[in-house]
């Protein structure tokens, strides 16, 4: 069982290029708005056709350029959730599930299927409602359970918790996930979230202006994202170009300090998660000026400038526990940049 | 009181409301999905009769329709059909004047539409046909209604093409506009005035109707 996307598609301002491939798994494309992911999902439905390209889900082409096959959206049997959730909204909770109830059984089969469904999703006592009439969370479990009651061949998931408030937010990502679980084949999820898509995903494909920068196992694309927007994205903040002195040393140009480290061949850049800061001693060691302390709800971001580096040079965030914080508290640090912790990128 | 004028302005402009209908919907479904530029060109065009005054619209269909026109002599010729001075040529005065309303409104439908909806439908296998009628038509339902209503009322309201194309025969071409213009003219002011009332109680409940169906649009 699996998916395979070769397509490219011109769009305002740029092409859509992606290839790639997921078995049955959560495959989460993060990327900013407007990079042409929630476009690849469209074409995968058929909802929109790409210039070129192939796409086969489980042995069935769906569409190819070259020989001219363009299966119907009705026809694809895929499980599309928008991000608003796009229920019908004149019918009942009932008639919209029933809408996707298949249309291969009889009459009475079908509404034993919606029965089942509803009683599944715990939503019988909301089946006469309208869609408006009921909360965000219930909208989207009314839409998921319309998507499962036809059976999709695959599960693809449109922003799916961005129209949600923060609390409904974690709940309604819970039940996501038991439901991918049960569901067993592949699940596209598009996100920009990368807290959400590192707690959903089983493997991440990073997308930056219609182009898959990166695409791997969870823990291959967050350890090494590879390239500076890849690393933007799964949510790095500290960030400096370097000049290369030697295979060993480089000088980070936007930090202004000096640092030792191998350094592999084509690295341009420099990234640290702001919580791989440490204190303490040993090589790429700084006394450092803390020119900010922001307090967030569980911990601190401490805002680093190292003495050694002019004054225009970017400062370098530290996020700590906040007893760790109290323990330290003064004006001047010594930080270590472990070299563990350093992600070395491209572009 | 000849309630005759009542009656030929009440089916004038059911008819034309009737033609209208159908005309307004698909021109605005079909239009709505052409490229800019032809959107740009047909939608001055078609809007054009709402601006300009029913006077130069009757002008220009007499042109076209009038019994020494091409048009008028063909139908004259191999209909012995008159489109000019009896009640059913005021129906295409009428409803030259109201299509830009019902054209306008279902376009402000349609375009309202949330195509998602549209687009989830044909991802759970619903035909074309189906999301047309029971997603598409419903959801846009109170605009048509709306526009429906507006264009009837404003048909029963129209006086100046209708009484260049129809002109005023009583018992044959008179409506209620001109039957009040011609009281008027000859002093009849107390009969003018009833009809006067009646006009303005159908456009009194007419409106009402609009304001409802809007208010109940806003609803949802």
């Amino acid at each position: 069982m699996s998916l395979t996307v070769d397509i490219e598609k011109r769009l305002n301002g740029f092409t859509l290029q992606v290839a790639f491939s997921a078995e049955d798994e959560t495959l989460a494309l993060l990327g900013a708005s407007g990079c042409g992911k929630s476009m690849t999902l469209r074409c995968i439905a058929g909802i929109e056709n790409p210039d070129r390209g192939r796409i086969v889900l489980n042995d069935q082409t769906l569409f190819d350029s070259e020989k001219r096959i363009r299966v119907l959206p009705q026809k694809r049997q895929v499980g599309f959730m928008f991000q608003n959730y796009a229920l019908f909204p004149q019918m009942t909770v009932r008639q919209n599930i029933a809408c996707g109830a298949r249309r291969n059984r009889t009459k009475a089969q079908r509404e034993s299927d919606v029965d089942a469904i509803l009683a599944r999703f715990e939503l019988e006592m909301f089946q006469h409602r309208l869609p408006h009439e009921l909360s965000g969370g219930q909208q989207q479990r009314v839409a998921l359970a319309r998507i499962l009651i036809s059976q999709p061949q695959i599960l693809m998931l449109d922003e799916p918790f961005s129209a949600l408030d923060s609390h409904l937010r974690f709940r309604m990502e819970q039940e996501t996930r038991q439901i991918i679980r049960a569901f067993g084949k592949t699940v596209l999820l598009v996100s920009h979230d990368r807290d959400e898509v590192y707690r959903m995903a089983d493997q991440v494909g990073i997308m930056v202006d219609g182009q898959m920068q990166r695409i791997g196992s969870r823990d291959q694309v967050f350890g090494n994202p590879g390239t500076r927007q890849a690393c933007i994205l799964t949510g790095c903040k500290n960030l400096s170009s370097i000049r290369k002195l030697d295979d060993f040393h480089a000088r980070a140009l936007d930090w202004d300090i000096p640092l030792t480290l191998p350094l592999q061949k084509e690295t341009t850049a420099l990234g640290i998660r702001m919580h791989a800061v440490q204190p303490g001693e040993g090589e790429n060691t700084f006394l450092c000026r803390v020119t900010d302390v922001v307090e967030n709800p569980f911990s601190y971001t401490v805002m680093l400038h190292p003495i050694v580096a002019q004054e225009h040079a970017t400062p370098i965030g530290w996020e700590m526990e906040k007893d760790l914080w109290r323990a330290l508290a003064s004006d001047m640090l010594t930080v270590h940049l472990p070299v563990s912790g350093i992600l070395q990128l491209k572009g | 009181m000849d309630l005759f004028p009542l009656w030929n302005s009440l089916r004038i402009a059911g008819i034309s409301t009737v033609i209208i209908f159908f005309l307004g919907i698909v021109s605005a479904y079909y239009i709505a999905r052409l490229p800019r530029i032809c959107k740009g060109v047909l939608d001055v065009v078609l809007t054009l009769p709402l601006v300009l005054p029913p006077t130069v619209v009757g002008f220009l269909l007499l042109r076209l329709l009038g019994p020494r026109r091409p048009l008028g002599i063909f139908f004259l010729e191999h209909f012995s059909l008159r489109l000019t001075m009896t009640w059913t040529s005021a129906i295409s005065a009428t409803s030259v004047v109201i299509f830009p309303l019902m054209y306008r409104t279902c376009r402000g439908a349609f375009e309202s539409f949330d195509e998602s909806l549209a687009d989830a439908g044909r991802t759970l296998g619903l035909s074309n046909t189906y999301i047309f009628w029971h997603i598409r038509m419903p959801y846009c339902r109170s605009g048509i209604l709306a526009g429906t209503v507006l264009s009837f009322a404003r048909a029963l309201g129209e006086y100046g093409a209708t009484s260049m194309i129809a002109g005023y025969t009583p018992g044959r071409t008179a409506t209620i506009s001109t039957t009040v213009y011609q009281l008027w003219r000859t002093n009849d002011d107390a009969l003018a005035f009833r009809w006067v009332m009646v006009n303005m109680g159908i456009s009194f409940v007419v409106l009402l109707a609009v304001n409802m169906l809007e208010k109940r649009e806003r609803r949802r």
